[in-house]
């Protein structure tokens, strides 16, 4: 499944890498749900988001001038942070 | 002052120990001062927080050590590893307490190291604390963007034809590398094998000894 | 006319992946009795509910980038338990100062300051 990482910028405590932002992956597994930190950060009851694990190529990420086009990042990203390509 | 005392004792009468013959800091004051209010408000305990202390320092990368020298001799285990690191590090016997592990194996052609770009995410509740460089942003900087370049840095100097898989480590998972199992070991104990792993093989940014 | 706001000019200074560096620096030390403890705190203080590892993570990176360069790891992580705490309401800002400035009296040196240790002293002797 294809997914891109939605390019926002709140202020605040969030766990998505601004380098992987408006970036499209190809999930590589589906880790289940885990407490959103963007509400433990800030000592609230948080709510359960699915977590997933993104692969990313690195020209995606950094261009066609990137080290090697060969190579990967993989990274966990929250489901509210991503939407369908 | 630190350095001009003469002899050896402190202005108690005491010897200097290593690390407390400075000044306090107000940070140092300052833990002191958290720790003594939680112990007065019996929220925590004087031994409670020393044998915190002991688990870190019972955490090594020896650990890790033996669950990657177990995988290398016990297919059935490295299948158990791969599927959950965190159970396989607990069949060992190891008190990882709610950590979340995946082990991720190098191949031929896959070659794995782990970052946390955020913030300093490492597996220590089975490699203990990690190291200096790992925190720093040169390392996280770099290490997603120019791997490579990074790993020459490390002495590790990998062929184009070998992937490079980076795992940054931004939510809830923490990440183990298998290595793989040096030429020339075939007839190694596992004892043997575990003093070929190092910390740095573990993390991605070195190989095992050879044998 | 088209703003700049979701541009990554905007991602906050802990967010390192990708952006200038230079070389690693391969110094590493053994932490100290102090470090260890400070440690210590935050596993026992987030095991026992009082905040989160994501707690501590929102105060760092609120402290800033400055804060990265001129402190220390742990000094860091210190002052982020504390303001964690506090907010928790696990003491009062009152009760803080107090101890600081009773600690702070007890003499020079860390190992000197420990009430802990003053009591060894006094077995000691």
């Amino acid at each position: 499944m294809k997914v891109k990482v939605k390019k926002m910028f709140p202020p605040g405590h969030v766990r998505t890498p601004s380098y992987l932002r408006g970036k499209i992956g190809e999930v590589e597994r589906d880790l289940g749900y885990f407490k959103n930190p963007e509400e433990l950060a800030y000592g609230l009851n948080a709510h359960k988001q699915k977590l997933y694990r993104v692969r990313f190529e690195m020209n995606e990420i950094w261009g066609e001038t990137c080290e090697n086009p060969s190579d990967t990042v993989d990274a966990e990203i929250y489901e509210h942070w991503l939407e369908k390509v | 002052m630190p350095h001009d005392h003469n002899n050896e004792m402190s202005p108690s009468g005491h010897p200097y120990r290593k690390d407390q013959d400075h000044p306090l800091t107000y940070w140092q004051n300052l833990e002191i001062a958290v720790r003594e209010i939680l112990v007065e408000k019996k929220i925590t305990t004087e031994i409670e927080i020393q044998e915190t202390i002991n688990e870190m320092d019972n955490r090594t990368p020896s650990n890790g050590a033996k669950v990657i020298a177990k995988a290398w001799t016990d297919p059935s285990y490295k299948q158990r590893l791969l599927t959950n690191a965190s159970d396989a590090s607990r069949e060992l016997g190891f008190d990882i307490g709610p950590l979340k592990l995946i082990a991720l194996e190098n191949t031929k052609s896959i070659h794995n190291v782990i970052v946390c770009t955020l913030c300093s995410c490492y597996p220590r509740n089975l490699l203990g604390l990690p190291p200096d460089w790992y925190k720093q942003r040169s390392y996280r900087s770099r290490i997603v963007k120019t791997p490579r370049t990074v790993l020459k840095e490390f002495g590790l100097d990998l062929p184009k034809d070998l992937s490079v898989r980076v795992h940054d480590s931004t939510a809830d998972m923490r990440y183990i590398v298998l290595p793989m199992r040096p030429h020339g070991t075939e007839n190694f104990s596992t004892q043997a094998l575990e003093k070929l792993v190092t910390r740095d093989s573990m993390i991605g940014v070195g190989l095992p000894k050879s044998a | 006319m088209k703003n700049n706001n979701t541009e990554d000019m905007h991602s906050r200074w802990h967010d390192m992946g990708g952006k200038p560096a230079g070389k690693l620096e391969f110094s590493e030390h053994d932490f100290e009795l102090w470090e260890k403890r400070v440690d210590a705190l935050m596993v026992l203080a987030s095991s026992k509910g009082y905040f989160t590892v994501d707690g501590l993570r929102r105060v760092l990176e609120d402290m800033g980038e400055k804060a990265f360069s001129e402190m220390t790891y742990y000094e860091r992580w210190m002052a982020s338990i504390n303001q964690n705490l506090v907010e928790a309401g696990a003491y009062t800002l009152q009760e803080l100062g107090e101890k600081m400035a009773e600690v702070a009296n007890r003499g020079l040196t860390y190992g000197e300051c420990n009430a802990q240790e003053i009591e060894e002293d006094m077995n000691e002797s």
